[in-house]
């Protein structure tokens, strides 16, 4: 078992909690940004092989034993997308709180029960 | 109470769950064929030093189409939420200037940060980095303008045509390899060169370049937006 694996579920956790619990709309919009990273955390972990580097070429990492010498390229890959989404997405998030601030004068959650379920 | 007692159930089956995954997941020391054949083919057919970039450029350049594509409805999306009215555009804010120090300091540390932002997308294909990367640097140079000097304006023509061109021109760069080599995104209808030196892997260092003008114009956007709404 890997710590990263771990910490990428507690943060998960922690950021479910703070969705869960937490009133304030800026607050539910961080959870989620630590939820986004919990989870980029696992993909690169399960992508990760014990004792090898980065999958860039240099001088130790020849075309001969690039395979045997490197990490698994594809859950880089995936976690290079999931960032930038994840950042596109939380700015989103936060434009749909400031627009909400702005016609309803409130930021708590409470105060909002029309997609109460 | 009754409802944080049902957080605190929920969260505690989530770890119920998840935990046998954890407890049981399979630590690999090897690539698996998929990996192997993305590493032996980025080196051997496409000269990319940078594998990750072979894989997100190249290997799967469609799912990156459709990332770009996100990225575009999300600052549409902000768009459209924090829109400014017309007529109040105009508005001088009362707010005090920045001091010296931090308007000297930006406009000195703008033009490098934009010239490194330009300095990560261009050689994404040999060090860690890339278009999206190169582009989140651009755009924050931009922030610490938008942050040092409140009359700031962005000069939309030029963003918007920057951020549509480059658009354009990423998924021109795809279709001519489908019509040269018969496959969508196929970088290798510009000369490979030799691994590990700037004028390598065909067209991936131009994609990357275009898809880094469009992140870094799309996020300025955002910016500018966000700035928009606050007053």
């Amino acid at each position: 078992m890997r710590y990263t694996l771990i910490l990428g579920f507690i943060l998960f956790m922690i950021g479910l909690w703070a969705m869960l619990t937490r009133k304030n709309l800026f607050k539910i919009v961080i959870g989620f940004s630590i939820i986004d990273t919990g989870v980029h955390l696992i993909i690169v972990t399960i992508g990760y092989l014990s004792g090898k580097t980065a999958p860039i070429l240099d001088k130790l990492v020849t075309p001969a034993n690039a395979v045997q010498k490197v990490v698994d390229p594809i859950p880089s890959a995936l976690v290079l997308t999931a960032i930038v989404i994840g950042l596109a997405v939380t700015a989103l998030m936060l434009s749909y709180v400031v627009r909400l601030y702005k016609r309803r004068k409130s930021l708590s959650i409470e105060d909002y029960r029309e997609l109460k379920w | 109470m009754i409802k944080r007692l049902l957080i605190i159930v929920v969260i505690i089956l989530l770890i119920v769950i998840f935990l046998p995954f954890m407890k049981n997941v399979i630590l690999k020391d090897s690539l698996n064929e998929l990996s192997s054949g993305y590493v032996e083919k980025s080196v051997s057919d496409l000269k990319t030093a940078n594998i990750v970039t072979a894989v997100v450029v190249t290997f799967r350049g469609l799912d990156t189409l459709g990332e770009v594509t996100v990225l575009f409805i999300a600052t549409a999306g902000v768009g459209l939420l924090l829109k400014r009215k017309k007529g109040e555009k105009s508005k001088k804010s009362d707010k005090r200037p920045a001091s010296e120090i931090l308007q000297t300091g930006a406009s000195f540390l703008f033009p490098l940060t934009i010239l490194f932002g330009v300095y990560i997308f261009l050689h994404g294909h040999l060090t860690p980095g890339g278009g999206f990367q190169g582009g989140v640097i651009i755009a924050s140079a931009f922030l610490l303008l938008l942050l040092s000097n409140i009359n700031f304006q962005f000069n939309h023509t030029v963003l918007h045509w920057v951020e549509s061109l480059s658009g354009a021109f990423y998924v021109l760069l795809g279709l001519l390899g489908l019509i040269l080599l018969g496959s969508f995104l196929n970088p290798k209808f510009l000369p490979l060169g030799t691994l590990g030196t700037l004028f390598s892997a065909g067209a991936v260092p131009l994609i990357y370049s275009f898809i880094g003008l469009k992140v870094g114009s799309e996020l300025s956007n955002i910016l500018d937006s966000m700035r928009g709404a606050e007053e």
